[in-house]
């Protein structure tokens, strides 16, 4: 007979959400066609509108840049961690198509654990993406200018938005239980970027459209990112993205986590 | 055993039988708000988000308008039109799912009438976008210098743009078979649009994009929808357009023909 030793709760969560959270970046990373996508759009974008705008540059209200790609390089990242953070709603409601959450909800796994798993799982793959996109900028000569600092903030603010961004489509998934519902989520992200100064700046803009771009959380995340880039690391930027990615989490995050206990009532 | 053909004379009226595909193909339409509520809202968000976000690069040196709006409507409209044709070939890909198609080809009607059916459901469709911008710019203060002909063209061009990539998703969608094509179809049409001349003109762009939006067909499609909402109508800026669509329908219906022809039993 072998004695078992009874290990702290918070341990066992920890593991069963690490556990978890690698088996979301390996599914994630087996299906290609899920986050390619979110390296192929953002990259054909920037390119477009760096040759298209790059005029844009010299105008009095546009922010002091080396080139259009290094003024869109923070927003390149965010959208494609934005699409990428979509995936992690859309995998959950499979999971729950096939029944592979009910499983899981009748196995001895902490009830927690699902969920920081594979939001934990999404942050990490985001992490990974916003690496991959950074070096593509490196080699076409938009390095950030603060350097390595500089450069690892903006990962840092990548994955904790995709935290945040992920809790939208993963409170769908759970509430609606169908990928198809957690896919409609993309246009309102991309819609939710667009209306922002993620590609060109609010000083261009004008009246109402200014406004809601200048009230637009996305703007008040990628405004410091971007001067990260462009102006060089400083922690007050770094706090400023991070503290306005952890207010949209704190009402995303809520919205998945009440989904989540209403699918355990359900369950 | 060999089948037998159908002689021409025993089969069904052709212009009935595209009428009926059309009418089943849009009380679909309006009985999916799915598929309805995107034609509306997608070419009113180009429209409002483009002007709002980009409106400032008409400060720049000699861009051909004050107001980004009469720029960026064409734009709008030709795009709005594009996905409005591709979802019939979303449409198409339902019905080869569901064994709709296959019904259709052993059926006595002559088979082109399965293509030109869907064809024309997707120039009816094309007046949604087309219509939606020019009120969305009536209201945002675009110009008619080209009076009446420029609405005249901006249908044309939607209506013909939608035609083309509604022939080019059938012909991708009866070749794969599937649902699946329509990622590629959707891709496809972007990246027509996109290194065009959609959101800025020829002169402000740089580098490749400006080598490739200038043997772009979209380029040409875009110019004859816009001419009228910055200038007068011409037949300069009209015809190349105009020859774009004719080559691509026919191309791309021809190839849409052949490969329902590849399906049939």
């Amino acid at each position: 007979m072998t004695a078992t030793i009874a290990r702290p709760r918070r341990v066992v969560v920890v593991e069963q959400a690490l556990i978890l959270a690698r088996r979301s970046v390996m599914n994630t990373w087996r299906q290609p066609a899920s986050w390619i996508p979110s390296i192929i759009f953002p990259l054909m974008m920037a390119a477009i509108y760096s040759a298209q705008f790059e005029r844009v540059t010299d105008l009095p209200q546009f922010p002091e840049v080396d080139s259009f790609l290094q003024f869109i390089l923070p927003a390149t990242i965010l959208q494609g961690i934005s699409f990428n953070a979509g995936e992690a709603g859309s995998a959950l409601a499979t999971d729950i198509e096939t029944g592979f959450f009910d499983r899981l909800m009748t196995s001895p796994v902490g009830r927690q654990s699902v969920l920081i798993g594979r939001l934990a799982g999404a942050a990490t793959f985001s992490a990974l993406l916003a690496a991959v996109l950074m070096l593509v900028f490196l080699v076409f000569g938009a390095a950030p200018d603060g350097g390595l600092p500089s450069a690892l903030a903006i990962v840092l603010i990548a994955a904790a938005l995709s935290l945040s961004v992920g809790g939208i489509s993963v409170a769908v998934a759970l509430k609606t239980g169908s990928a198809e519902a957690t896919q409609a989520v993309f246009p309102l992200t991309f819609i939710a970027i667009f209306v922002s100064s993620a590609f060109f700046p609010t000083e261009l803009m004008s009246g109402w459209y200014q406004t809601a771009a200048e009230a637009n959380p996305f703007t008040l995340i990628i405004d410091p990112t971007r001067r990260l880039a462009i102006e060089g690391f400083s922690f007050a930027d770094l706090g400023q993205a991070l503290f306005w990615v952890a207010v949209v989490g704190v009402f995303t995050l809520g919205l998945s986590y009440r989904a989540y206990l209403g699918r355990l009532r359900r369950a | 055993m060999t089948s037998a053909r159908v002689p021409d004379s025993e089969l069904a009226p052709y212009w009935p039988t595209v009428e009926i595909l059309t009418r089943r193909a849009l009380v679909r339409l309006v009985r999916l708000p799915s598929v309805l509520i995107p034609m509306l809202v997608m070419p009113a968000f180009f429209a409002i988000s483009f002007t709002g976000s980009f409106e400032g690069v008409t400060q720049v040196e000699a861009f051909p308008t004050d107001e980004f709006m009469n720029w960026i409507a064409a734009y709008a409209m030709v795009q709005g039109s594009i996905f409005a044709g591709i979802g019939s070939a979303g449409a198409m890909a339902q019905d080869l799912d569901n064994g709709f198609i296959d019904r259709l080809l052993v059926s006595p009607i002559r088979r082109s009438a399965i293509i030109v059916g869907p064809l024309m459901h997707t120039a009816i469709r094309a007046l949604i976008p087309v219509t939606v911008v020019l009120l969305i710019g009536i209201v945002g203060g675009l110009d008619f210098p080209g009076g009446i002909a420029a609405v005249v063209m901006a249908y044309v061009a939607g209506i013909g743009a939608a035609i083309a990539l509604g022939a080019l998703g059938l012909a991708v969608v009866l070749h794969i078979g599937n649902i699946r094509a329509m990622a590629i179809v959707q891709v496809l049409a972007f990246g027509l649009m996109f290194p065009s001349i959609g959101q800025v003109p020829l002169s402000l762009m740089t580098g490749w994009l400006r080598a490739v939006a200038r043997v772009n067909p979209a380029t040409n499609v875009i110019r004859m929808a816009r001419q009228g909402f910055i200038g007068d109508v011409s037949w300069a800026d009209s015809w190349p357009g105009l020859l774009v669509i004719t080559i691509a329908i026919l191309w791309f219906g021809s190839w849409a023909r052949w490969e329902l022809e590849q399906r049939a039993p």
